[in-house]
């Protein structure tokens, strides 16, 4: 029997470790310095884990200097995402999809929302909301 | 606000504003739990490489010797109305990699630290990491099944915290416990930060 302690160990998300394969051919999970050209910051944009994300636009098709993850983050960023669920959905480290949303929004593929600063969170419809969205649930 | 181009998209349609709170508290204490109990999707992880950038600029001691490691966190989102979306972030699991921390609980509207009442020290670097960052924190103790109960009093006294500071009992896998769990965190964050009277809101969370 799994002792209680173990309950939140159990109950992880069924993400695949280990090495991920990206198809029958393709091998191993290609670096992710490689995806991003050695880079290792985005070239715009500071892009917080919650800053939310949306494509202006449809995915597009046959656009220079855009690669497979590149396209992905398009086509998931349909419908507004935050920088953690694009690095869940894609299985890449942060820093990774940082720099590809870096280059998204230098060809204006992308808009996004900054999450609110610290020290402007003196906004009580802020805090009513959530205290709403809570009671909802 | 609303002018401001970066809040729209091409279709007119403005961008909500993205909250987060912190579920933090020792390994195995329940944290992806609760996350997974109150998250409108089953809960992703998100990653962080840890690279030869990062030593020598964090304290990641003990694994300097490694050229990259991955550091896991786990969350959850909840739509809210007017525009808000809020996440719910489980710490990483081991407390070295406090620059992690940095960056989850930079912008948080609050934390919730959980505790079990069998290796309560476990929290303690969570709740002086709040303490010392100034975030809103409130302690949960999971009751975990066969574990001995306490009152509340006792935990509180053993916790030694600043009086201020609300203690509570949860259970992190009922939606009802985890929502009272987050509702007097929110009404705390706003009696921290002076934001607005949330007495008229009290009442009615101990009701939830």
């Amino acid at each position: 029997m799994i002792p209680p302690e173990d309950d939140a160990l159990s109950q992880e998300p069924q993400e695949p470790h280990g090495e991920r394969w990206l198809d029958d051919q393709a091998g191993p999970m290609v670096r992710p310095y490689v995806m991003t050209s050695g880079r290792l910051e985005p070239t715009r944009g500071d892009f917080d884990l919650i800053t939310l994300v949306v494509a202006i636009g449809p995915e597009p098709e046959g656009e220079i200097g855009l690669g497979p993850e590149h396209l992905a983050i398009m086509r998931l960023c349909q419908q507004v995402m935050s920088v953690a669920e694009l690095t869940g959905h894609l299985d890449l480290p942060v820093a990774t999809v940082r720099v590809l949303l870096g280059d998204l929004l230098d060809k204006g593929l992308i808009t996004m929302q900054e999450p609110q600063p610290e020290a402007d969170m003196h906004d009580i419809r802020l805090y009513k909301a959530v205290i709403d969205g809570l009671r909802a649930l | 606000m609303v002018s401001e181009p970066s809040r729209r998209a091409l279709d007119g349609r403005r961008l909500p504003t993205a909250v987060k709170i912190v579920i933090a508290g020792g390994f195995g204490v329940g944290k992806t739990t609760m996350v997974g109990t109150v998250s409108e999707t089953q809960p992703l992880r998100t990653e962080e490489l840890l690279t030869d950038q990062s030593v020598g600029v964090d304290d990641v001691s003990g694994v300097e010797r490694k050229a990259t490691t991955t550091v896991a966190m786990d969350f959850g989102r909840i739509t809210m109305r007017d525009e808000y979306v809020l996440y719910l972030f489980g710490t990483p699991g081991q407390e070295r990699f406090w620059f992690m921390w940095d960056e989850v609980a930079y912008g948080a509207l609050g934390a919730v630290v959980l505790a079990d009442t069998r290796r309560l020290k476990d929290c303690f670097p969570s709740v002086d990491y709040f303490e010392r960052r100034g975030t809103p924190f409130v302690v949960a103790v999971n009751c975990f099944e066969g574990a001995r109960q306490y009152d509340l009093e006792e935990i509180e006294m053993a916790l030694n915290l600043g009086p201020d500071v609300p203690v509570m009992l949860c259970d992190a896998r009922k939606l009802d416990s985890c929502k009272r769990v987050l509702i007097n965190l929110v009404l705390h964050a706003m009696k921290v930060r002076g934001v607005g009277e949330p007495a008229a809101l009290t009442a009615e969370a101990h009701q939830a």
